[in-house]
């Protein structure tokens, strides 16, 4: 079945129609990318996707159960997770509980169990404890468990909100300009992260990026959006070659490293 | 944390109370401490109650609210008038069940306020939030004054059953900081804190936020009722126009002052705020004077407050001197 | 019927003093984003000064005046450098209590000065009535009103042709590019400042005349009423204080005279949570939303 649909799908702000008809049907352990220059509504669409807004017209499925309007925290229910643009990490709080928050879903106990101290809260805390620091180690963040947020290098903390993203057990992941304002190296580390994480996490990921380098190299399939529209679909070597989005892109370059 | 260091703190702090506990009740029994330095330690409790449930809200959960007097008047109310009526009905109940009784309406009425309030209010934010709730807050006192039937109006309350003696205080408050500390080291606990960090992020990762919200704010004013019903059940009488704006800010300066996101912030401040003005009486004149300089000082020079979002612990003074190369930046969660 | 027209002209000139404070309110909240607490404060001020004017001098009304306004704009750039210019970027929660702590601060502050009692503001309007038809209108209260729409009038030529008011307009919109644009931010920030807390006083002045008396919480409740005008027009929009204002100044005159006394405050505050909960930008106000 296909993991994440857009029919149709349109955002109308006013008298402005930031994206027109847009169409994506992600299978498991896809790879693609969504491109576009600034304000094509990249963004918008994930906002869609993720129950930031609601779409003005057509319906979004995941795993073939409707979540169009459905509220944020619904659709992380279903099965998408997001990180964003600029990066929204708990800043005052410590690495480890910011896991341990996207890991509250999977904890059972409740507020009366927990304000009891009945052993339920016990189990449930010293599980919780255990799964997110394992989880930190997959990523090589355990030394920074009991670091705050707000003190990690800028390409770690992106790390974390990746990190933090999965921690919710998506089935599909979804990466809002995640190399912004990283140097070569720190993307060439992001890079290493997104295959890393494709393999062993075995979910379905979709990308914005402005990236080029980044894009052409870890995507499977490109989708490209101008004013809202899709211009262009296909593998990197396709779109790296079709005259639209030479166009459009005109004047930035398209190469491999 | 190993379960030999949670019980061994658990057992520090525990003794520590009960220490407490023994130390104020033989003082008060041999005559150690005057009856005027008893209401101190009692209103020292009440306040302790009120900045910890309103630091639940604004501290922890982020929202600031301006209208908490309200939610104390609520239970304050609830309390007097179930204490008078049920000891009409049943004038040989014992004084401390009566008490109980009268605490759990108050905590239920201000907690229901509380979601009503809270449902439509939290949907706003940062400014809006503040207005809204101060706004609610007044309209509480209105109502209140206008009710004469039922509250006796601006003429005021009386013929409150005096059931509220040290050993109650003492021990509810000991209760409410309990369970705020517990609510705020569980999952809840941090899903509250999430929402306080980045609402938007919070919301990505699952929390469901407006769920949440009403409930840090259920509980915020259900515990403010507590503390309003033991106000209402020590002093005997109550005056509606006590619980005003300025009463909210009164709270909201000790929780500033204590640290937004501290427990024992809030304790300390309540401790040092509520002595003050008796120790300074001759100052009186220039209470707030010094209370309003002090808030804006303290925003612009440490807006944290003393302990900012940490809580003391013994074992956290330990580690400090004792392991020295220990020391991180910790918050007192995991 | 005659009492009905009594009463709109009692909630015109009532709603031309709350439409000068709201103006205080929403002119700051549009330039730095921060609810002026303090503002009913400066109202308070304004009354004080008219009244040490008076009775140290005995100048008459039309000398009072602006004298008040101008010593109240001073003070407020005075209290703006202060206590709000150092939190300019700190978070909203902080931002509100300081200005929370500034207006205790003041009340307290003339409640030390001048002590809780109220002053008599000696008569600087000939008190006697006019007789419009059938009707009987105070002095007081066509003066208000007058000088009120006076100055609002005043203050829209100013800001829509001065440059300084542009200025003001500029640094509402985007201060980023106000900063690029050469504008000097921070004294466009006090001037703002300065005429909102001019307005203030005026009301203040107006409304010491009107009730006759001075003292150190008279600002509370006015200005907590024209915040909530501020709010109804639309916040951060100066049309909006002025419709505000006078709605506002309406409903109260109106449920005090055909409810009670009592409940007009808490109508004031229902029509304030009705406004927040449906439409919080206001009647005239924009939607903003936030970006993700």
């Amino acid at each position: 079945m296909t993991l994440l649909e857009a029919s149709n799908i349109s955002m109308q702000f006013g008298g402005l129609r930031a994206v027109d008809n847009f169409n994506l049907s992600i299978d498991q352990h896809e790879l693609v990318g969504l491109i576009g220059p600034n304000g094509a509504g990249k963004t918008t669409v994930f906002n869609m996707l993720t129950g930031v807004y609601k779409p003005t017209e057509g319906d979004i499925r995941i795993e073939g159960l409707s979540v169009v309007g459905k509220k944020p925290y619904q659709i992380v229910k279903a099965g998408a997770a997001r990180t964003f643009q600029n990066i929204r990490l708990f800043k005052d709080l410590t690495v480890l509980d910011n896991i341990k928050i996207a890991f509250h879903n999977q904890m059972k106990y409740s507020t009366l169990t927990g304000l009891l101290r009945l052993p339920g809260y016990w189990k449930g805390e010293a599980e919780a404890h255990e799964s997110c620091m394992a989880f930190l180690e997959i990523f090589d963040m355990g030394e920074y468990a009991d670091t705050l947020a707000k003190n990690l290098p800028y390409g770690k903390q992106r790390k974390l909100e990746i990190a933090r993203a999965l921690a919710t057990k998506p089935k599909i992941l979804l990466l809002d300009e995640p190399a912004a304002g990283m140097n070569p190296q720190e993307t060439h580390e992001l890079m290493e992260t997104i295959r890393f994480i494709r393999e062993k996490f075995d979910i379905a990921i979709l990308l914005i990026e402005h990236d080029m380098n980044l894009v052409m190299n870890v995507c499977e399939r490109i989708v490209v959006l101008d004013y809202g529209k899709i211009i262009a679909k296909g593998t990197p070597e396709q779109t790296r070659n079709n005259p639209d989005v030479i166009r459009v892109y005109l004047g930035e370059q398209v190469k491999t490293c | 944390m190993s379960k030999q260091i949670k019980i061994k703190k658990l057992g520090i702090n525990v003794s520590a109370i009960v220490l407490l506990y023994i130390i104020l009740k033989s003082a008060i029994t041999f005559g150690l401490i005057t009856r005027y330095h008893q209401g101190i330690i009692i209103f020292i409790m009440i306040n302790i109650i009120l900045a910890t449930s309103l630091n639940l809200a604004t501290g922890f959960l982020g929202q600031l609210t301006l209208g908490h007097a309200g939610f104390m008047a609520v239970g304050a109310y609830a309390s007097a008038i179930t204490s008078i009526e049920v000891r009409a009905l049943l004038p040989n109940m014992p004084d401390f069940m009566l008490l109980i009784i009268s605490l759990i309406i108050a905590a239920i009425a201000a907690g229901i306020v509380g979601v009503l309030i809270g449902i439509p209010a939290l949907r706003l934010r940062g400014d809006y939030l503040a207005i809204i709730t101060l706004g609610f807050g007044e309209v509480i006192r209105v109502v209140i004054n206008n009710m004469r039937g039922l509250t006796g109006g601006a003429q005021g309350l009386t013929g409150i059953p005096r059931i509220v003696k040290f050993d109650s205080v003492f021990w509810v408050t000991v209760f409410v900081v309990l369970i705020l500390y517990r609510l705020t080291h569980s999952r809840q606990g941090r899903a509250i804190m999430s929402i306080r960090e980045d609402e938007i992020a919070a919301e990505a990762v699952g929390i469901k936020t407006t769920h949440f919200k009403v409930m840090g704010f259920a509980f915020a004013a259900g515990l403010a009722g507590v503390g309003g019903g033991l106000y209402a059940n020590y002093l005997a009488f109550l005056d509606p126009n006590t619980f005003n704006f300025m009463r909210s800010v009164e709270i909201l300066v000790i929780v500033v002052l204590g640290g937004m996101g501290s427990l024992t912030g809030s304790i300390i401040a309540a401790i040092v705020l509520t002595i003050m003005p008796e120790a300074l009486r001759s100052f009186a004149d220039y209470r707030l004077l010094l209370y309003s300089f002090l808030l804006v000082v303290m925003m612009i020079f440490r807006p944290e407050g003393l302990f900012g979002r940490r809580e003391f612990s013994f074992d956290g003074v330990k580690e400090k001197f004792f392991n020295k190369d220990k020391i991180q930046e910790k918050t007192n969660i995991s | 019927m005659v009492l009905f027209l009594q009463q709109m002209i009692n909630g015109l000139s009532v709603g031309s003093i709350y439409a000068l404070i709201a103006l205080g309110y929403t002119m700051v909240y549009g330039i730095i984003k921060l609810i002026n607490f303090a503002h009913g404060e400066l109202m308070m001020t304004g009354a004080y000064f008219a009244f040490l004017i008076v009775v140290t001098s005995g100048l008459p009304f039309l000398i009072v005046v602006p004298l008040s306004m101008l010593l109240a704009a001073v003070f407020s750039v005075v209290i703006e450098r202060i206590a709000y210019k150092p939190i300019r970027k700190a978070p909203r929660i902080s931002a509100l209590i300081t200005a929370i702590g500034v207006s205790l601060f003041l009340q307290n502050l003339a409640q030390v000065i001048f002590k809780a009692d109220p002053k008599i503001m000696p008569e600087l309007i000939d008190k006697r009535p006019i007789d419009i038809g059938p009707l009987q209108i105070s002095t007081v209260t066509l003066t208000t009103l007058a000088l009120a729409i006076v100055f609002m009038v005043i203050l829209e030529i100013f800001i829509k042709k001065s440059k300084p008011g542009k200025a003001m307009r500029a640094v509402s919109e985007d201060k980023d590019a106000a900063i690029l644009m050469g504008i000097n931010v921070n004294r466009t920030i006090s001037l703002t400042f300065a005429i909102g807390s001019a307005l203030g006083a005026l009301a203040g002045v107006l409304y010491a005349i009107t009730y006759t008396q001075v003292f150190p919480t008279m600002g509370v409740m006015p200005g907590l009423k024209a915040f909530v005008a501020a709010v109804l027009g639309g916040i951060g929009f100066i049309p909006g204080a002025v419709l505000g204002g006078f709605t506002i100044g309406m409903v109260e005159t109106f449920s005090r005279a055909y409810i009670s006394s009592q409940w007009s405050d808490a109508i004031v505050f229902g029509l304030l949570i009705v406004v927040l909960l449906f439409k919080p930008t206001g009647i005239l106000g924009r939607n903003e939303k936030e970006k993700v």
